[in-house]
């Protein structure tokens, strides 16, 4: 089957970075269309409408598409990295399926090059972004505290943030008598009625889909306004390659697979990938032409290359108190106290920490049975109970720096379900990130144990903790170390666009998620600026 | 339970226990979270906690076959069959030797144990989803902030 006549724009994914830019350039009434492998996402279904909430994060709604297994899922060979990809595939996204811990990357993480001479600067800077934060902080609905002295002082959320609970008030109390800084989070999450969502009602499960719709995603958020303002969103349709057009150079459209397993042709006068930086690596490394041999866009080699991933550590302690458990939503403070580099801590670059305010009880017993915390036998119901809704843990989000040999490419064998060649993880941890986790461990024990903790554990990275997917794809200015330009456009295809997380030049050490959407704004504002000369 | 699929892969395995894997399960279950009456709850080997087990294999229906038949192994032959104080020493074989395996068949053990009525009231949970009803937290006094605030800007000029 073929659509021989051409859409104006073609996304490709409809997650974060695809629902903001199909909503911002709906307004130029071209006649956009974005394809989507997975399906909508029915609120009702979500996990914690049910009893077995707590189980399905293993199974339907695990977090690693390798466990998942869904039939909207590709298969991802991350044997070779000690950190393992994590993702969602639907409208949306992995929007359904994260935290909505909400930072934006810091002014200096744009520039550190020239401030710690390691990796490259951005082409863009914060302050270009900090207006796309902001529109974008209004179309998500960010819940936050004005104020945060880790932040430039214009970063408003737009409503009230999330219950500082138990867990808050003693982690707070002991960053103060630690002189650190704390500050409660921009958090994606509704806290009162907002643009027809719901306020959080605390269900404690945000990370496996929200039942209330408190937290957002672009489901919900960006994709119900750019469906009004005209957009087409073809879901179940699994996009195998962009092709082009041999005689310019051009895209010229993509090949997919429909509902029915068809074979489709869409012809497209641009294309936008949005499938972020694994989905979105892979599919260019797959788009191979007599004038790209080595994948689409990739002239540069570097298509898949630089691949970064925030090593995660995880300290978490049991209290004597009763904490949060899993009574709210997991995440809402956060700490920014090392986050600029201080070469005396022998690494450059930094960390951010989030404060988790427990877990819930499936999850307390499977982990410290499986960690010999929680015995077999007779003493197994009064240690449980010292345990169950006793913990809080801080995650430590380091900085990875970019290096060429962590990488995306195709596995020779491994294919998903219509035959398109899985994407191949090459992966490993540096000195400098050995280095920060350790540092973050180490004052993150101290910090559990200023607030009382009796015993600590720690995971060193987090075995599944792949869930920010950066880098191959790298916005810069020189085309031989880069592959998109400092507005998203690729420096080989010129009506090649890509707005998902491949575009970061460096990781920052916080959540990507709002850095990515703003990006993806700034995008389609620079090609709405430059419609006249946008393949020039 | 959201762990099976009306009609699962082969790849995940064969979705039913035999009546012996039943037993072996049933006692290993016995030793690793006996019943209480001083907490009020029951045993992980209870009839309607086994049921929950038994039809929640899923994903790993595979491993919950190998770790049976290894406990059964280092028994020799019929763990169910052997004394309690046999039973813990073959348990603690298993706990040394059983692996990957052994991991996700106590994670299927646990999360229905723990999502059992008796054993959620026990724990001062009420026995139900956390949609719609949800829960209630604190607000907090981010008067506490105040020291924060006072130390000043931390982010770096760029």
């Amino acid at each position: 089957m073929a659509h021989p006549d051409p859409v104006d724009v073609l996304i490709i994914g409809s997650g974060a970075s695809g629902g903001a830019v199909a909503w911002s350039l709906a307004d130029t009434k071209m006649r956009i269309v974005c394809l989507e492998q997975g399906d909508w996402q029915n609120s009702a279904n979500y996990p914690s409408t049910g009893r077995d909430w707590e189980a399905r994060q293993f199974a339907d709604m695990a977090t690693s598409p390798n466990r998942r297994q869904l039939w909207s899922d590709y298969p991802v060979n991350d044997d070779n990295s000690p950190i393992k990809v994590l993702n969602f595939n639907g409208v949306g996204g992995s929007t359904i399926l994260y935290a909505a811990h909400y930072p934006r990357l810091h002014p200096s993480d744009f520039k550190v090059k020239s401030l710690d001479g390691v990796a490259d600067d951005w082409p863009i800077d914060y302050h270009q972004l900090e207006p796309f934060f902001a529109e974008n902080d209004r179309m998500t609905g960010v819940s936050g505290m004005t104020g945060d002295p880790a932040y430039p002082p214009q970063k408003t959320p737009p409503m009230e943030p999330l219950p500082m609970g138990r867990s808050g008030r003693m982690l707070g109390e002991a960053m103060n008598r630690l002189g650190w800084h704390w500050w409660p989070s921009d958090c994606a999450v509704t806290t009162r009625e907002y643009e027809g969502r719901a306020p959080c009602i605390n269900l404690g499960h945000c990370i496996a889909g929200c039942a209330q719709g408190a937290k957002a995603s672009t489901d919900i958020t960006y994709w119900p306004a750019a469906i009004r303002a005209g957009v087409e969103l073809r879901t179940r349709c699994r996009v195998r390659e962009i092709t082009i057009d041999n005689a310019t150079g051009m895209a010229n459209g993509v090949v997919y697979y429909d509902k029915d397993g068809q074979e489709v042709f869409q012809a497209a006068h641009v294309v936008i990938m949005a499938a972020n930086g694994v989905g979105t690596p892979r599919l260019l490394l797959n788009s191979v032409s007599a004038k790209f041999p080595n994948g689409l866009a990739n002239s540069s080699g570097m298509v898949g290359r630089n691949l970064m991933f925030h090593p995660y550590a995880s300290i978490w302690g049991y209290f004597d108190q009763e904490t949060d458990g899993n009574r709210g939503p997991p995440l809402s403070l956060w700490s920014h106290e090392f986050y600029e580099t201080d070469k005396s801590r022998g690494f450059v670059r930094g960390y951010s920490w989030q404060f988790g305010r427990g877990v819930g009880a499936i999850l307390e017993a499977q982990q410290s049975m499986a960690l010999g915390r929680l015995p077999w036998g007779a003493d197994h119901h009064a240690t449980y109970r010292k345990l169950y809704n006793h913990r809080m843990n801080i995650a430590a989000i380091c900085e990875d720096l970019p290096e060429l040999h962590n990488r995306v490419t195709l596995d020779p064998v491994l294919k998903d379900a219509h035959g398109i060649p899985a994407p191949k993880i090459d992966y490993t941890l540096s000195e400098n990130s050995h280095r920060m986790l350790d540092h973050a461990i180490a004052r993150a024990t101290e910090c559990m144990k200023e607030a009382g903790a009796w015993d600590v554990g720690v995971e060193k990275p987090i075995l599944n903790g792949g869930w920010h997917l950066l880098g191959t794809a790298r916005m810069g200015d020189d085309p031989e170390r880069s592959v998109v330009n400092g507005w998203g456009r690729s420096h080989d295809v010129k009506n090649l666009f890509i707005v998902d997380g491949s575009v970061f030049t460096t990781s920052g050490g916080v959540n990507p998620t709002s850095t990515i959407q703003a990006i993806a704004l700034y995008v389609a504002d620079q090609m709405k600026q430059r419609l006249a000369t946008l393949f020039d | 339970m959201s762990n099976t699929l009306a009609n699962p892969p082969p790849s995940w395995g064969d979705p039913t226990l035999t009546d012996a894997e039943k037993r072996t399960l049933a006692a290993m279950c016995a030793r690793m979270i006996p019943a209480s009456a001083e907490f009020k709850v029951p045993g992980a080997d209870d009839p309607l906690i086994q049921a929950d087990i038994a039809k929640s294999l899923g994903r790993d229906a595979t491993a919950v076959h190998e770790a049976l038949a290894l406990l059964d192994r280092i028994a020799g032959g019929d763990f169910a069959a052997l004394p309690v104080a046999k039973q813990d020493e073959a348990c603690a074989t298993l706990r040394a030797e059983g692996g990957m395996n052994l991991t996700l068949t106590t994670r299927i053990v646990l999360q229905c144990y723990y999502r059992d009525d008796r054993v959620m009231i026990s724990l001062g949970m009420e026995p139900r989803p956390p949609f719609p009803k949800g829960h209630v937290l604190p607000q907090g006094d981010w008067s506490l902030l105040d020291p924060v605030r006072a130390r000043g800007k931390i982010w770096r000029d760029a």
